[in-house]
């Protein structure tokens, strides 16, 4: 699955979530559904919300690289960044 | 330092051969003195206590250091005093830094302080303790203050050394865990710019616009490894505390060692005991967070899986009970087939009322020349009536003069025969009068008794004896008579009395005069 498919997928508000915050409903999410009560329809669209849900965290997931830079401070005391190498 | 006593005598040989030192004036004396002491004594350290501090309106400071045996005036001006690392006050234990200078004009010398550091761990734990509290009662400590951690920040800022352990355990340890954007703010941790630059750093991140060139972060860490209480003082610093607390952005400070506490650590919004902890923090696992999204996603879909299904089997189990729809239509089929069979006929036996009602109708219908000719034959008649209604007229005049005279003949003769009718009646009702009058009565012998006024007397019980009455007899005789006696002695006398009958003529002579009327006939 490409990564822009993915994220076309994904609702705006679910976009703009933290990642704790999308883990979250998620897992109530999947708690409701557990639970088994839910009206069909209302089951369904929990689900694909859930589903865009976990895509979104999976995305977040994915965004895992590290990149260090150092800031440097330009002749009026602006900030810049620089590669960084430690050692 | 040089040797000050040969720069005395320079300008004592100058009385040869005498072993009497030259006399001096007052202001050579002290100029010398002030040469040799501010020669001597350009740049000490002196370690002492503070007492009798005091803060010049000027913004010069004054003190007083001492220690058990003797004591220094010192001073630090405006321009040196903003520099202090170390806020002097009374009973602090210092080491200041400085030039020894004297005042000529009143014999005294004194000690220009350059800068000030505490002396010694006591001294210094306890000025950290004092700083502490009077920052905790301005409220910078406060529980309320503290941000929460992010859960997954996405740049961190780490403000340290760039050189050393500290920034590579960092670095280590969020790679491990969660591979981040990382800021390297880079400071001296310790020295006299230490404070400074660190204060800078935290301002400078939080100064950081959303969407400027350089990332803001979602998190800080300032950190600094091990080392002694000095080493670690710029974290004790002042500035370095007010803006830890004023941070916007959630500040993990991790300074030294587990057991060394700084007052950045009150400030910050969480404490880690080492850098490595700050990062472990910072970041969840990464694996861990893969796996539990993982195991999310499985049970959501197992979740609506099995919901499903057992939706299809209610669905299923509840189909079983309905009835074949073939035999619901059966029924159904059948009445409309029947309705439908009785609705033809019921339609032409409709239809052919309404046609019997419409020709019945129409039978009843008189033709347009029918009716005209109807009225026309009324209108001759009435012509013919109106004629007839003329003519007659006409001769009704003639008619009604002709009835006028037979009506006044017959007038006459029926006026005549009532008159003989009239007297023949009359005659009838006279005799039968006649025959009904009281003389009647007398000419069977009965007599009619008056009293004086003439009126009939019909008792004895009306006489009294003396009364004169009248007798009426038939042949009209009347006798005058007196009363004798009343009572019943006499019956004899009396019933021969009516004997003697009366006749009254006058009733018959007024019907008499009437009798002319006859002859009008």
């Amino acid at each position: 699955m490409a990564k822009d498919e993915t994220q076309a997928e994904i609702p705006a508000d679910i976009a703009k979530m933290s990642f704790e915050d999308a883990l979250a409903q998620l897992e109530e999410i999947v708690r409701n559904l557990e639970g088994g009560d839910s009206a069909l329809d209302d089951a369904i669209a929990s689900y694909e919300r859930g589903a865009a849900l976990k895509r979104h965290c999976e995305s977040k997931l994915r965004q895992a690289q590290a990149r260090v830079e150092k800031i440097s401070l330009g002749a009026d005391g602006t900030p810049d960044t620089e590669p960084f190498a430690s050692d | 330092m040089n040797q000050t006593p040969p720069d005395t005598p320079d300008t004592l040989d100058q009385t040869p051969g005498d072993n009497q030192p030259p006399v001096l004036s007052v202001g050579e004396l002290s100029g010398a003195v002030k040469r040799t002491v501010e020669d001597s004594f350009g740049y000490v350290r002196v370690r002492g206590e503070v007492s009798g501090f005091k803060r010049a309106a000027s913004g010069h400071l004054y003190m007083t250091l001492k220690d058990a045996d003797a004591m220094i005036d010192g001073v630090c001006w405006r321009g040196s005093a903003g520099r202090l690392e170390v806020q002097p006050e009374d009973g602090l234990e210092v080491i200041a830094t400085g030039r020894v200078t004297t005042y000529p004009a009143r014999s005294k010398y004194q000690l220009v302080i350059e800068r000030l550091e505490v002396a010694g761990e006591g001294a210094l734990l306890k000025m950290i303790e004092e700083r502490r509290k009077r920052l905790a009662a301005e409220g910078l400590f406060e529980i309320e203050r503290k941000a929460d951690i992010p859960y997954l920040p996405e740049v961190i800022g780490v403000v340290t050394s760039p050189t050393g352990a500290v920034i590579r355990d960092i670095l280590h340890r969020l790679a491990d865990r969660f591979p981040r954007q990382v800021l390297v703010w880079p400071v001296l941790v310790q020295g006299d710019n230490a404070a400074a630059q660190i204060t800078a750093a935290i301002e400078g991140f939080n100064r950081l616009g959303p969407d400027g060139p350089v990332p803001r972060p979602d998190l800080l860490i300032v950190a600094r490894g091990g080392g002694s209480l000095e080493d670690l003082m710029a974290f004790n610093e002042e500035n370095v505390v007010r803006a830890a607390a004023a941070s916007d952005i959630p500040l993990i400070s991790a300074v030294g060692h587990e057991t060394d506490t700084t007052l950045i650590d009150f400030a910050s919004d969480k404490r880690a005991p080492t850098p490595t902890a700050a990062a472990e923090m910072a970041v969840p696992v990464r694996s861990d967070l893969i796996a539990q999204v993982g195991e999310d996603g499985a049970r959501l879909t197992g979740a609506i899986t099995r919901l499903v299904r057992s939706r299809n089997q209610e669905v299923t189990a509840l189909g079983r009970g309905l009835p074949a729809p073939r035999r619901i239509l059966e029924g159904a089929m059948q009445r409309v087939d029947d309705w439908a069979e009785r609705l033809r006929p019921a339609l032409t036996r409709v239809l052919r009322s309404k046609d019997e009602a419409v020709a019945a109708q129409g039978r009843q219908l008189v033709q347009p020349d029918q009716y005209v000719d109807a009225k026309r034959r009324d209108l001759a008649s009435m012509v013919a009536r109106l004629a007839a209604v003329k003519s007659a007229g006409d001769g009704k005049i003639e008619r009604d003069l002709r009835d006028t005279h037979s009506f006044g003949q017959r007038l006459d003769q029926a006026a005549g025969r009532m008159l003989a009718d009239a007297g023949q009646k009359l005659a009838s009702f006279e005799s039968l009068l006649e025959s009904y009058s009281y003389k009647g009565v007398l000419e069977r012998g009965f007599v009619l008794v008056r009293d004086a006024s003439g009126a009939p007397v019909l008792a004895a019980d009306a006489l009294a004896p003396g009364d004169g009455i009248s007798l009426s007899f038939r042949d009209e005789g009347i006798v005058g008579a007196t009363v004798d006696s009343v009572g019943g002695d006499m019956p004899a006398a009396k019933a021969a009395k009516p004997r003697a009958p009366k006749t009254a003529g006058k009733p018959k002579k007024k019907t008499s005069p009437d009798d002319p009327q006859g002859t009008l006939l």
